[in-house]
């Protein structure tokens, strides 16, 4: 089976402060990771790569560094990285993405399998895997937890919902994005990582993939940024210390109204 | 496309810098008393635009409208129901939907699929919907990704609304967004503001993004229906008045739009907790302090009084004490309760990132210099072990339980 694997590089987000003398989001020297999804995304593909056989490409799309992300894919494992960067792409917003993910998918081709991580952690959004299912037509298993089965025709997969599981069987290929709970991501190996140093990246722009130049970047995006801001720091309140029947006593006289009020 | 998208217009640059202090990003800097962009690093946010006092930052926003969007009208909030209970985000979506709808003069409508469900518009109606359009069919009577996503588009591109709106639920995520790029409209994630700008009748949609480290006001200028989904619990409910009534339109749905390939096998409730966490009111979160998994029955005790649901840390999580559907933050769940206990979490940035916008947050931490205290409306330094035991017992002769 050939398994598509799309990743994104995030800002390592742990990292991310705001200047407090100009109230900016500071990014210099933010070290960039794979999105923690998608790394979870990667794993499973893998997995089922050493029960079925076949190979995995991993596709991302951003500027020319973003080459690292693709690289320490291969580094644990997987065959070949594709990496979509053109100034064209610049200001997708999340279908100007799925298009430009579902076109270069397509020219790549013949694969069983599209594996997205749930979410980016800098978008947050959800709404990148649903949308390349879309625009390729395919059915897709969200917040998958855990495959249950897998051949060369179908999948069966569980798929984490508010307050339990569902078990969703669905014909190959099929879009799937994952959640934390359906693995833990392997380290990469010391071939992994010679591997990744020798791996050769295949990088298309708007033209290799056939793009309509309407459709991408920021003029193919329906949505527009108008404003960003740093939103109200949440200021620490009040503290409570000392004995502690006189803490409980003092917490409990606060939250009384609001824990009433919610519980009626 | 002809040109870059953002560009400094050299003559006009006198190098000044203020765009550099307005980046968000760090994408500018100067050199050779020029502004120069990185475009890997910019996201055409047009901080610089404003900034700059000498016009010298051309951005091509698309922002003027260049369609006809005359056909389309109304507010739309998806009634998302499960056995015929419609979710409380619904409910939610109404109150804001009335104020949207009342701004632009417009009418508010319910859309409601499922099976025999038609008892459920009355109450839709009772909540603020002048119109509730019922899709009734037994391939609707639980949710399935495919033929609810053909039902919505159908019923999009025939009745045109000018904005849709559904609750950011697990559900919601992943129905809207195939809704959204089959129609090719734009769709904003997770809204914790919305507005309409009175120029222009565009929605205003505020939402974090970065972990909530950054806000984003986005809008759609170009295309109908504007859409968006909402996060649980940050809109106020519409009020349920009694007898209000409105117009029920059932619609005919073509068999075709019913199809599905991904199907349904089973399904399992969590057999632990019973109060869905994105949807409560409290929450009770437990993390590392707890030192072993045993001690989560203290967490879980005092939720119980609250008639709360129990959270839980990543590093909580990732030890197995507790399952992963119960964990808050970046790699879980974002929550927005009135009150969060967070009980032995540090508070690690992920952590704060699922749930720093709840109306009260109460840490109970022994590390004084834990940062969970940075964000805590009340911080009880000390003991767990100590403190929750009397805080579940406090709790329970308060609410006579």
């Amino acid at each position: 089976m050939h398994i598509i694997v799309c990743i994104k590089q995030v800002p390592e987000t742990t990292d991310v402060k705001i200047d407090p003398a100009t109230n900016t989001l500071m990014r210099e020297g933010v070290q960039s990771i794979v999105n923690p999804f998608d790394m979870y995304a990667i794993e499973e593909a893998l997995r089922i790569k050493e029960r079925l056989g076949g190979k995995i490409t991993a596709l991302s799309m951003g500027p020319p560094q973003a080459e690292n992300a693709l690289r320490e894919a291969i580094s644990m494992g997987v065959d070949n990285g594709v990496l979509l960067t053109d100034r064209a792409f610049a200001g997708s917003d999340t279908w100007a993405t799925s298009y430009t993910l579902a076109m270069a998918i397509r020219k790549i081709g013949d694969y069983g399998l599209v594996i997205c991580g749930k979410q980016a952690s800098d978008g947050d959004t959800a709404q990148v895997g649903p949308g390349i299912a879309v625009q390729l037509d395919l059915p897709q298993i969200t917040y998958v937890r855990k495959i249950e089965g897998i051949d060369e025709r179908r999948i069966v997969a569980e798929r984490l919902l508010e307050g339990g599981y569902e078990v969703i069987e669905a014909p190959l290929p099929c879009v799937l994005t994952v959640v934390k709970e359906i693995n833990q991501p392997r380290l990469p190996s010391l071939k992994g990582k010679m591997a990744a140093k020798k791996a050769v990246i295949t990088k298309w722009g708007a033209a290799d993939i056939g793009a309509d130049p309407a459709s991408i970047g920021l003029e193919g995006s329906p949505t527009k940024v108008v404003k960003i801001f740093t939103p109200q720091p949440r200021g620490g309140g009040e503290i409570i210390e000392g004995d502690p029947d006189e803490a409980v006593r003092r917490l409990v006289e606060k939250l009384r109204d609001v824990v009433v009020g919610a519980a009626s | 496309m002809a040109g870059e998208a953002i560009r400094v217009i050299s003559e006009k640059c006198v190098g000044c810098k203020l765009c550099v202090k307005a980046c968000p990003f760090g994408a500018i800097a100067v050199v050779d008393r020029r502004a120069v962009i990185d475009l890997a690093k910019c996201t055409l946010c047009g901080a610089c635009v404003k900034a700059c006092r000498f016009d010298a930052i051309e951005l091509k926003k698309g922002l003027e409208t260049t369609r006809d969007l005359s056909a389309y009208r109304d507010v739309w909030v998806w009634a998302e129901q499960d056995g015929g209970k419609i979710q409380s985000v619904t409910y939610e979506l109404l109150g804001e939907g009335r104020k949207l709808a009342d701004a632009l003069g417009m009418k508010l409508a319910a859309v409601l699929l499922g099976h025999n469900v038609r008892n459920c518009a009355t109450e839709l109606m009772e909540r603020g919907a002048d119109i509730v359009y019922l899709a009734d069919r037994p391939e609707l009577e639980y949710f399935q990704d495919e033929p609810y996503a053909a039902v919505l588009t159908d019923l999009v591109r025939r009745r045109k609304p000018w904005i849709f709106l559904s609750g950011a639920t697990t559900v919601g995520r992943s129905l809207i967004a195939r809704v959204a790029v089959a129609v090719r409209t734009g769709l904003t994630a997770d809204c914790t503001g919305l507005a309409i700008d009175p120029a222009t009748n565009n929605l205003l949609q505020t939402r974090p993004a970065f972990g909530g480290n950054i806000m984003a006001t986005i809008v759609t200028p170009n295309h109908r229906p504007q859409m968006a989904t909402v996060r649980h619990k940050v809109m106020k409910e519409a009020q349920r008045e009694a007898g209000r009534s409105g117009e029920l339109v059932v619609e005919e749905i073509a068999r075709e739009l019913l199809r599905t390939r991904a199907m349904r096998k089973g399904y399992v409730a969590d057999s632990g907790s019973t109060v869905n966490l994105a949807e409560a009111d409290i929450i009770v979160s437990g993390g590392r302090g707890l030192g072993k998994p045993e001690n989560f029955r203290l967490v879980e005790e005092l939720a119980a009084v609250l008639g709360g649901a129990v959270g839980a840390s990543r590093a909580a999580v990732d030890a197995n004490w507790i399952a992963y559907s119960h964990q808050v933050g970046q790699t879980g769940k974002t929550v927005c309760p009135k009150i969060y206990f967070a009980v032995g979490i540090s508070g690690q940035i992920q952590h704060l990132a699922g749930m720093s916008s709840s109306d009260i947050i109460v840490a109970i931490n022994k590390d004084r210099d834990a940062p969970i205290f940075k964000v805590a409306t009340y911080g009880v330094v000390g003991d767990l072990f100590e403190i929750l035991p009397r805080l579940t017992e406090a709790f329970r002769k308060a609410l006579g339980r």
